[in-house]
């Protein structure tokens, strides 16, 4: 535990060691072993605070995030939120817990049911959530297409999913997420399934809706070309681990880790002399999550990897920066 | 709702959808009917009635329509009597407190085929001394027949075919048909027939009625059975019985089934396991023998067969289809965030997973409606129906019994087999007509 509290009241989600293991069984009994999709992930969120969980796919990025909604049970560790530790929590209160915390999905299409229509799509959370007088829902489902946009509220409510574009079925999902008016906001990838035209309309509600109602949002993503929009620190995953924590400038502009500099480096821009250039990808494949290298994760396909240490020890957070924690031996203090 | 009212309109573009429904809804009309105008202890009383309720009718009589059809004209039955005034009766007084009763009624008889009996039903009151009657039937010929002469109990029945004086006095085994035509001749004799009864009664409050009952060869709109019972009766009743045997089963089973493939999609573990494992070991159960265990053993009441149906149907192969596909359903991003935002199990069961379901679900439930009504006939047929119920398949089995078809009574099995026929053409071709209609949109679940 390096990262320092000061003050502990503002603290939302905090996630202590947290573990989730995937038990691999063998013609359906005999444990043969574990997917270690979360091996040891650590940190803190304050309220009003964006966050965005850079890594590649398989990295463990959706398994954190199923763990903070409550979707997955940890293998251990703690998720705590707003003082409540989720493994200690009852049913009733887990309900609760749910209502605080908004799911916006990556694919727009498949999070809809299609046998819904718009209104019976956003009613549902207010149904669930105890809201027992229809004009209440009604007045509330307005109000939130209002917050994302949609205007006006009636050309849309009878409607269903596919005879929205993607734009508004994601608009649709975040009003979805929002109406319970979370504290909370977990993204997984709002945008990758989206037209480039549309995905800064998205990304900038979402920000608007962050600063609005100061929420605390975690970005899911594997495109660090979208983060910049609005999250204020980075953290990014790989092999399951959390292997650096920064603030988004900081860390675009001086990535510690060799994984992060590599990520980097693979992040296209749309510019011409991009196409000519050769960009240096780490060798390799992401490892096995059954059984991942001993030591650091990624020293198999680390140029500057240390025989004897890095392959011998997990390395503990580093911070060569204030504010800038890193998993790497290489910021070993001397 | 909007699809289900699309689909009706679109169904309306088949015409075998139309012949279908509509059928459908004669069937349920004439169910209504049946059930308004005959009460249900009304028709267990009929059906379960013997002699005293069904004297009036012929046995084993085919319907009187054939006779339009035929070239050969059989003897239509009719009963009529003193009470509603049908037989002519004159009491004229004589001496002494007696009184003379002149009772007559003429018939038009023009068929090709004697009729089966003649009865006389007489009901008298007396204190002491009886009345006495005497009988004569008066031919198209004008010859006059003296049939009897007998003093009445309070209740006397006459039947022509028993009465050995007539027999010997006709010089014939076969009374009917000598009376019926020319002496030594073999073809009946048509026009206008007489039944003249004189009686004589001896007491100042003696009364005396009758009611003549002519059993033909054909009768009513359905024919009757070898217990002279009115077959439009068990016909009629048969269509509510059938459709609600069917519609319940089939719903029961369609229902239960999806709701118990949901159940165990969902929950996975051991729920999943154990359902799977009662579908496999009722998937090798021999299903009719069951039933007939059941029906010989427990109880042949029809709720018993139902509910045993319903449960025997409910573990087959279409809990594996349907859980294959609650599982693929199960997955869907949709669900994940309606379990982000807190819907129960059960609600997810019922308001996520089972509506993906409707459209495969209405084809099939219209489309095995007739497989249970004709598993309930079936049932009948081997002994198995209700006791109490008059339905198709106990016509079907008590034409069996009695051999209607090596006996030529091809009615007694043609009327309820063909409405069979019709009940289950008309329920598989609007489930066809629905399949095209629901399972184009199937392709995205």
């Amino acid at each position: 535990m390096t990262l320092k509290t000061e003050e502990p009241r503002e603290i939302l989600l905090s996630i202590r060691d947290l573990h989730v293991w995937y038990e691999l069984r063998r013609f359906g009994f005999g444990r043969v072993g574990s997917v270690k999709a979360v091996d040891g992930v650590s940190f803190e969120l304050a309220e009003g605070e964006t966050v965005a969980v850079v890594g590649e796919s398989g990295c463990g990025k959706s398994s954190l995030m199923k763990t903070i909604l409550g979707l997955n049970i940890p293998t251990s560790g703690d998720v705590v939120f707003d003082g409540k530790n989720l493994s200690q929590l009852n049913n009733k209160d887990m309900r609760s817990y749910r209502f605080e915390v908004g799911y916006v999905q990556q694919d727009p299409y498949s999070a809809l049911p299609p046998f819904m229509n718009i209104e019976q799509i956003l009613e549902e959370p207010l149904i669930i959530s105890g809201v027992k007088n229809k004009a209440e829902r009604l007045d509330r489902i307005r109000k939130v297409m209002g917050e994302v946009k949609l205007h006006p509220p009636e050309d849309f409510l009878t409607k269903f999913p596919h005879m929205l574009s993607g734009g508004q079925q994601q608009r649709i999902v975040i009003a979805r997420a929002m109406i319970l008016e979370p504290k909370l906001i977990v993204a997984d990838e709002p945008v990758s399934m989206l037209d480039a035209s549309v995905r800064v309309e998205i990304l900038k509600l979402l920000h608007a809706l962050q600063e609005k109602y100061n929420l605390t949002v975690i970005y899911i993503t594997h495109d660090l070309s979208t983060v910049k929009y609005f999250s204020a620190r980075i953290f990014v995953m790989y092999a399951g681990n959390l292997i650096e924590k920064g603030e988004t400038r900081r860390l675009l502009e001086n990535p510690l880790h060799p994984y992060t500099m590599a990520l980097l480096a693979a992040t296209s821009d749309p510019d011409a002399r991009n196409a000519d250039s050769f960009k240096e990808v780490p060798p390799g494949e992401p490892p096995s999550l059954v059984n991942p290298p001993k030591g650091c994760r990624f020293h198999p396909r680390c140029s500057h990897s240390m025989p004897g240490l890095c392959d011998e020890k997990f390395p503990p957070d580093f911070e060569p920066e204030p504010e800038h924690f890193v998993a790497c031996w290489l910021y070993q203090p001397k | 709702m909007n699809t289900l009212r699309n689909s009706f309109t679109k169904l309306l573009q088949y015409p075998s959808a139309i012949a279908g429904l509509l059928v459908v809804f004669l069937l349920v009309g004439v169910a209504a009917y049946t059930m308004i105008t005959i009460p249900y202890s009304e028709a267990i009383r009929l059906w379960r009635g013997g002699e005293e309720v069904w004297y009036q009718n012929p046995r084993f009589a085919p319907p009187a329509w054939i006779n339009y059809f035929s070239s050969k004209k059989y003897s239509e039955s009719f009963a009529v009597s003193t009470f509603d005034e049908q037989i002519f009766k004159k009491v004229t007084p004589g001496k002494s407190d007696t009184a003379t009763v002149e009772m007559s009624y003429e018939f038009d008889f023009s068929y090709d085929e004697y009729p089966q009996e003649m009865l006389f039903y007489f009901t008298s009151s007396f204190d002491e001394k009886q009345p006495f009657v005497s009988i004569e039937l008066l031919t198209p010929d004008d010859r006059t027949i003296r049939i009897a002469n007998f003093a009445l109990g309070n209740e006397f029945t006459y039947r022509f075919s028993q009465d050995e004086k007539l027999r010997a006095k006709l010089r014939t085994e076969d009374v009917i048909p000598a009376l019926f035509s020319l002496p030594d001749s073999e073809v009946p004799l048509k026009g206008k027939y007489k039944v003249l009864i004189t009686g004589t009664t001896f007491e100042p409050d003696s009364t005396l009625d009758m009611e003549f009952v002519l059993h033909g060869q054909v009768f009513g709109l359905a024919g009757t059975d070898h217990a002279r019972r009115d077959l439009t009766l068990p016909l009629l009743w048969g269509v509510p019985i059938a459709l609600a045997f069917g519609l319940i089963a089939s719903m029961g089973t369609s229902i239960l089934t999806m709701i118990i493939a949901a159940v165990g999609a969902w929950y996975g573990g051991w729920v999943d396991e154990l359902i799977q494992r009662i579908t496999e070991i009722n998937l090798v159960l021999p299903f009719l023998a069951l039933l007939i265990m059941i029906g010989t053993f427990y109880s042949r009441s029809i709720w018993v067969i139902l509910g045993a149906t319903i449960l025997l149907s409910i573990f087959t192969g279409a809990i594996k289809g349907y859980r294959a596909i609650f599982l693929q359903v199960k997955e869907s991003m949709y669900i994940e965030a309606a379990r982000a935002y807190g819907a129960s199990s059960p609600r997810i069961i019922f308001f996520y997973l089972i509506p993906r379901m409707i459209p495969l679900l209405i084809p099939s439930l219209v489309q095995s409606i007739p497989a249970f009504v004709f598993l309930e006939a079936s049932l009948a047929v081997i002994g198995l129906g209700d006791p109490v119920l008059p339905t198709w398949g106990k016509i079907i089995q008590d034409a069996q019994s009695n051999g209607a078809l090596y006996k030529g009574y091809y009615y007694w099995i043609l009327e309820p087999a063909s409405l069979l026929m019709v009940t289950g053409l008309g329920f598989a071709v609007l489930g066809f007509a629905l399949d095209r209609i629901f399972n184009p949109k199937l392709r995205d679940v």
